[in-house]
């Protein structure tokens, strides 16, 4: 193999797994450290700048960060991550010396954000202190977006929602709530400089079975019933209730029915448990609340009399495994029939742009998608960039945070003359040695081998009763802090120099892990089976020496790494050290420096 | 010397042996001495060899004296039995346990300090007794422990840190325990564990007495230009000889060896030592012969490293002694102390 290329940012990056998987690039381990220094303020500011929603995040993120966490890898759970971002926002102090400067004096161009959701939220926050004026509209009363309209109270407090958005909202952007869009032309007209539309996908989706024309007063959308709940319309739901889908919006769906007053909710899911695309943890609160899912089951039928809703007709099914995919065959058994009173319908959304022309220059592909260049998220219409689940179907919050960004800076270059996509600033790499004294790292090498702490919950009788009770309680101090102690602080980096080793063998025998291996060089393929320990994980990186004094070079396997730093302890000649690596993704801030 | 301990979290593809252990099971408290000191790849050996052999770590006992070296059985085999013993004395030990109790697996380690200064005595009259065990030198030319002393086996003209020469000629515990009647022997460096690990295993099994000088810089005192014990003076002037391979029952597999270069050699336990000779004119089942070599090697400032020295079927000194083969604390009572009347029994017969 070619020796390792340490000063090219992705290198190290996917070391720190978390980091790499956050769509935001959040420097998780950074944060963590700070949680476990106390220093929450910090700790919130870091996340603040990279996925701007920490308090609300920290409750409700999707965490592709977690299953990506070496630490599943070398004990199987990972570190709580998410919740450690709750616990930096809980116990914050006051952030105003943090925020950035927004000018008095604009630079003279105006933006148009359509939606207030978190996608048009973070833009707005990007490009205030670069003095742009912001315009955003939205149909809806308030900020937000679905974390308003559809994430409900119990899982996502009022106040942690506000406090958030107003923070961004008070930066200065003309707020034009209640202003429905309904013509792509008309704005345009407007002659904005640049236009961001993150209307996110708000058309759920519908569908046609016998009976379901003549049961319709009985049937509701699950995200418009969910933002008629959120918005106070609705208040209460009686009889027996069956939510149709397996994502996380059944889930919300089911919960929240079960906090307005049905008499029993059951959830009744096409496809089997496993592949359902609700969250793990979401499944097993809304287990926890004593709510059934129905696996296997695609309806077939809405029976009723006279228009009255009786219940719904579901086969059965049972999954087979063919060429790698999943299909669904019939058992052969008896359809079964379900009482219901109300169907919940919440089988998946669409971003739909009804109000967008076809003729004004912005391409849609074959499936009404918008087309947009990835790095850029710019349109067709060189004025017209998309992010959130506007872009490329229904994502999640944190994606819409990365979006931005991206968007963001996208807009800046149009805005200057420059091109979005060629003249992007690039990722670079830094890299600072933690070596404080003889024995001595500015880190905590040692390694933590508890398990994960578990997040306590609010009495259930009294979260069922009222949908405003926070189910997640948080980690308070004590625990926050052995959750932090958890983290293998992956952005500590284990750097090798060559010329400094005398291959004494000294870290290759303490390595806990097996990682390092000293061999004669060969292709990839083979070095990993050549190893003391197998490297079997391929998307974990070998880290390659330059060829040794003893034709041989270092072979380090990332993968089990837990940053304990005993290389570097047992390096008699410090050929090995701890060195910190800091990424830096492009952001619009480091312009504005 | 490490302040941080050592996670017990272990790679979950490491390999259990045949008693289902991994090699993180041999192993005991972190080290103390100076990182990057060559014996502590050696006790890294010892693990390693003890976990391939499968024998459970608490059926060995490891015996030392003192000196860096000595501390190591602190180091691996945390299950295991031990005995520290004064300086240059382990061989008294050794040879008390031995006779006590033959079940065990000695493994003694000492320095060349231990061995060839002050314990040079002990260590000639051990291997005269033939006693059933693995002796191992962490051999790094100096006195580790006291501040880098020259020792007993550092070479004449090899200079100190500061420069100064060596005015003596060194001890060969090689030559010496081939000359003794050692009835294994070799010679190895901390920094080829491919080569010291079928060795130790080897000596481990091989009944008699054993015995590996192994160079183990000292990084501190000992591992600069004008050393003759540093890591790559030792990598520059060593010449492999005979290779050891050890090959368990389970593992048998066919290896074809040229004619005449590859001597198969039985073990106790059913295994099969291995020797292939790597030197045409090398006869490692020759005292006379592998002497000679040897020290003729040692005047060209060539390191020879392997399997020196092998007596097949070698006795040990329970077969001379015609002692009990069960352990004194498998003993009755009545046995082990037959009373005062057999006591006068025996005097009388002598007289
Ligand atoms: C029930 C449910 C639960 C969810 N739970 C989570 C969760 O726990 N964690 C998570 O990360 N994600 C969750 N999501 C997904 C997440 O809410 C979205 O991915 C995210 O809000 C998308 O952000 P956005 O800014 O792109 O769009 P949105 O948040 O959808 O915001 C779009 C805004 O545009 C406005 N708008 C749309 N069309 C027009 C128009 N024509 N004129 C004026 N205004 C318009 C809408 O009113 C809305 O306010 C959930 C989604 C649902 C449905
Ligand atoms: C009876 C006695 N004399 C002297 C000493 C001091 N002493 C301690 S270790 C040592 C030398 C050890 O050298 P070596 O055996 O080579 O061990 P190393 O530290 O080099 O591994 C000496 C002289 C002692 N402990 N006891
Ligand atoms: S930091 Fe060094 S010793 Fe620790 S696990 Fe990683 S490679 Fe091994
Ligand atoms: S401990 Fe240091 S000098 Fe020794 S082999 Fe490892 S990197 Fe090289
Ligand atoms: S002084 Fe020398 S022999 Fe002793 S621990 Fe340090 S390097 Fe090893
Ligand atoms: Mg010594």
């Amino acid at each position: 193999m070619q020796p390792t290329d340490i000063h090219n940012p992705n290198y190290f990056h996917k070391v720190v797994d978390c980091q790499w998987a956050c769509p935001a690039h959040t420097p998780v381990p950074e944060y963590i450290r700070l949680i476990a220094q106390e220093r929450y303020t910090e700790a919130y500011m870091i996340n603040w700048e990279s996925n701007v929603f920490p308090g609300i995040l920290g409750r409700t993120c999707d965490r592709p960060c977690e299953p990506a966490c070496r630490r599943v890898r070398t004990e199987e759970k990972p570190v709580a991550i998410c919740r450690l971002k709750r616990v930096a926002a809980d116990h914050k102090g006051d952030i105003t010396q943090y925020l950035p400067k927004v000018p008095k004096k604009k630079n003279g161009k105006r933006i148009a954000l359509f939606g207030a959701g978190p996608a048009s939220l973070a833009v707005a926050r990007d490009l205030l202190p670069l003095g742009y004026i912001i315009d955003m509209f939205d149909r809806d009363p308030g900020g937000g977006g679905m974390m308003r309209s559809q994430i409900p109270a119990f899982r996502l407090p009022k106040d942690v929602l506000e406090e958030e958005v107003d923070l961004i909202v008070n930066m200065g952007v003309n707020a034009r709530y209640n202003y429905e869009i309904t013509s792509m032309k008309e704005m345009l007209d407007m002659d904005y400089d640049a236009y961001f539309v993150g209307t996110g996908a708000p058309r759920g989706r519908d569908l046609e079975l016998p009976g379901r024309k003549e049961v319709s007063k009985h049937i509701s959308i699950g995200i418009d019933w969910l933002s008629s709940v959120a918005f106070g319309h609705t208040t209460s739901i009686s009889g027996k209730v069956i939510v149709m889908g397996g994502g996380n919006t059944a889930m919300d769906c089911c919960r929240t029915s079960n906090r307005l007053g049905a008499e029993c909710v059951t959830v009744v899911v096409r496809s089997a448990f496993d592949v359902m695309k609700a969250s793990d943890w979401e499944k097993e609160d809304a287990m926890a609340e004593g709510i059934p899912i129905l696996n296997n089951r695609p309806p077939k039928e809405f029976v009723h009399e006279n228009g009255k809703l009786k219940g719904v007709v579901f086969g059965r099914v049972k999954p087979i495994e063919a060429d790698g995919r999943l299909k669904y065959v019939p058992t052969g058994e008896p359809d079964v029939f379900i009482e219901a009173n109300h169907i919940l319908m919440a089988i998946g959304q669409e971003n739909h742009c009804p109000w967008i022309e076809r003729n004004l220059g912005i391409e849609f592909d074959k499936w009404d998608c918008p087309v947009i260049d990835e790095d850029s998220l710019q349109s067709t219409h060189e004025k017209i960039f998309f992010g959130g689940d506007s872009a490329f179907g229904p994502e999640n919050i944190i994606w819409a945070s990365a979006h931005a960004h991206k968007a963001a800076i996208s807009i800046h270059l149009f805005c200057q003359g420059k091109d979005p996509k060629h003249d992007r600033p690039p990722e670079a790499v830094n890299l600072i040695s933690q070596k404080m004294g003889l024995h001595e790292w500015s880190y905590d090498a040692e390694h933590d081998p508890s398990q994960r702490h578990i997040v306590p919950h609010a009495d259930l009788k009294r979260s069922l009763d009222n949908i405003k009770v926070e189910v997640e309680l948080g980690f308070d101090e004590d625990l926050g802090f052995k959750e932090a102690q958890r983290c293998l602080n992956c952005d500590v980096q284990t750097v090798f120099t060559e010329k400094l080793c005398i291959e004494c063998d000294a870290c290759v025998d303490i390595c806990p892990m097996d990682c390092i291996t000293f061999t004669p060089n060969a292709p990839e393929a083979e070095l990993r089976t050549a190893l003391t320990a197998p490297a079997e994980t391929l998307d974990q990186d070998l880290y390659v020496s330059e060829t040794l004094p003893t034709n041989r070079v270092m072979v380090k396997d990332e993968d089990l790494c837990l940053h304990c730093g005993l290389c570097a302890e047992r390096c008699p000649t410090n050929a090995w050290d701890m060195q910190k690596s800091i990424i830096h993704i492009p952001q619009l801030s480091s312009y504005a420096e | 010397m490490t302040f941080v301990p050592k996670p017990k979290a272990r790679h979950p593809l490491l390999k259990t042996n045949e008693i289902g252990l991994t090699r993180r099971d041999y192993e005991a408290i972190v080290s103390t001495l100076c990182a990057g000191c060559g014996h502590d790849s050696v006790s890294a050996a010892v693990i390693q060899a003890c976990h391939e052999l499968s024998i459970p770590p608490h059926q060995f006992a490891k015996v030392s004296g003192i000196g860096c070296s000595s501390k190591t059985p602190s180091y691996f085999l945390g299950n295991a039995h031990g005995f520290n013993s004064v300086h240059g004395r382990m061989p008294s030990i050794a040879t008390g346990a031995y006779l006590a109790n033959k079940e065990l697996k000695y493994i003694g380690i000492s320095g060349d300090g231990d061995s060839a200064s002050i314990g040079l005595g002990q260590f000639a009259h051990i291997i005269r007794r033939k006693v059933d065990m693995c002796y191992i030198v962490d051999n790094n030319g100096t006195y580790g422990l006291t501040k880098g002393q020259f020792s007993a086996t550092n070479d004449m003209g090899s200079t100190s840190k500061r420069g100064v020469p060596n005015l003596y000629a060194p001890i060969d515990l090689v030559s010496l325990a081939i000359q003794l009647g050692a009835s294994f022997v070799a010679r190895s460096f901390s920094g080829d564990k491919q080569q010291l690990i079928p060795l130790i295993k080897a000596a481990v099994l091989h009944k008699g007495f054993a015995f590996i000088d192994v160079i183990s810089p000292c990084v501190m005192f000992n591992n600069h230009e004008g050393s003759t014990k540093s890591y790559s003076h030792v990598r520059n002037h060593t010449e492999p000889v005979v290779d050891a391979n050890l090959i368990m029952p389970r593992d048998e597999i066919a290896v074809e060896y040229e004619e005449g270069t590859t001597i198969s050699v039985p073990m106790h336990d059913g295994s099969k030592l291995q020797l292939r000779k790597l030197s045409d004119s090398y006869e490692p089942n020759d005292r006379v012969s592998a002497l000679t070599y040897v020290q003729k090697a040692q005047e060209e400032g060539e390191i020879v490293t392997g399997l020196l020295f092998l007596e097949e079927d070698a006795v040990d000194c329970h077969d001379i002694l015609g002692t009990s083969d069960t352990p004194f604390n498998g003993l009755a009572q009545e046995n082990l102390c037959p009373g005062a009347e057999k006591l006068v029994q025996i005097n009388e017969s002598l007289r």
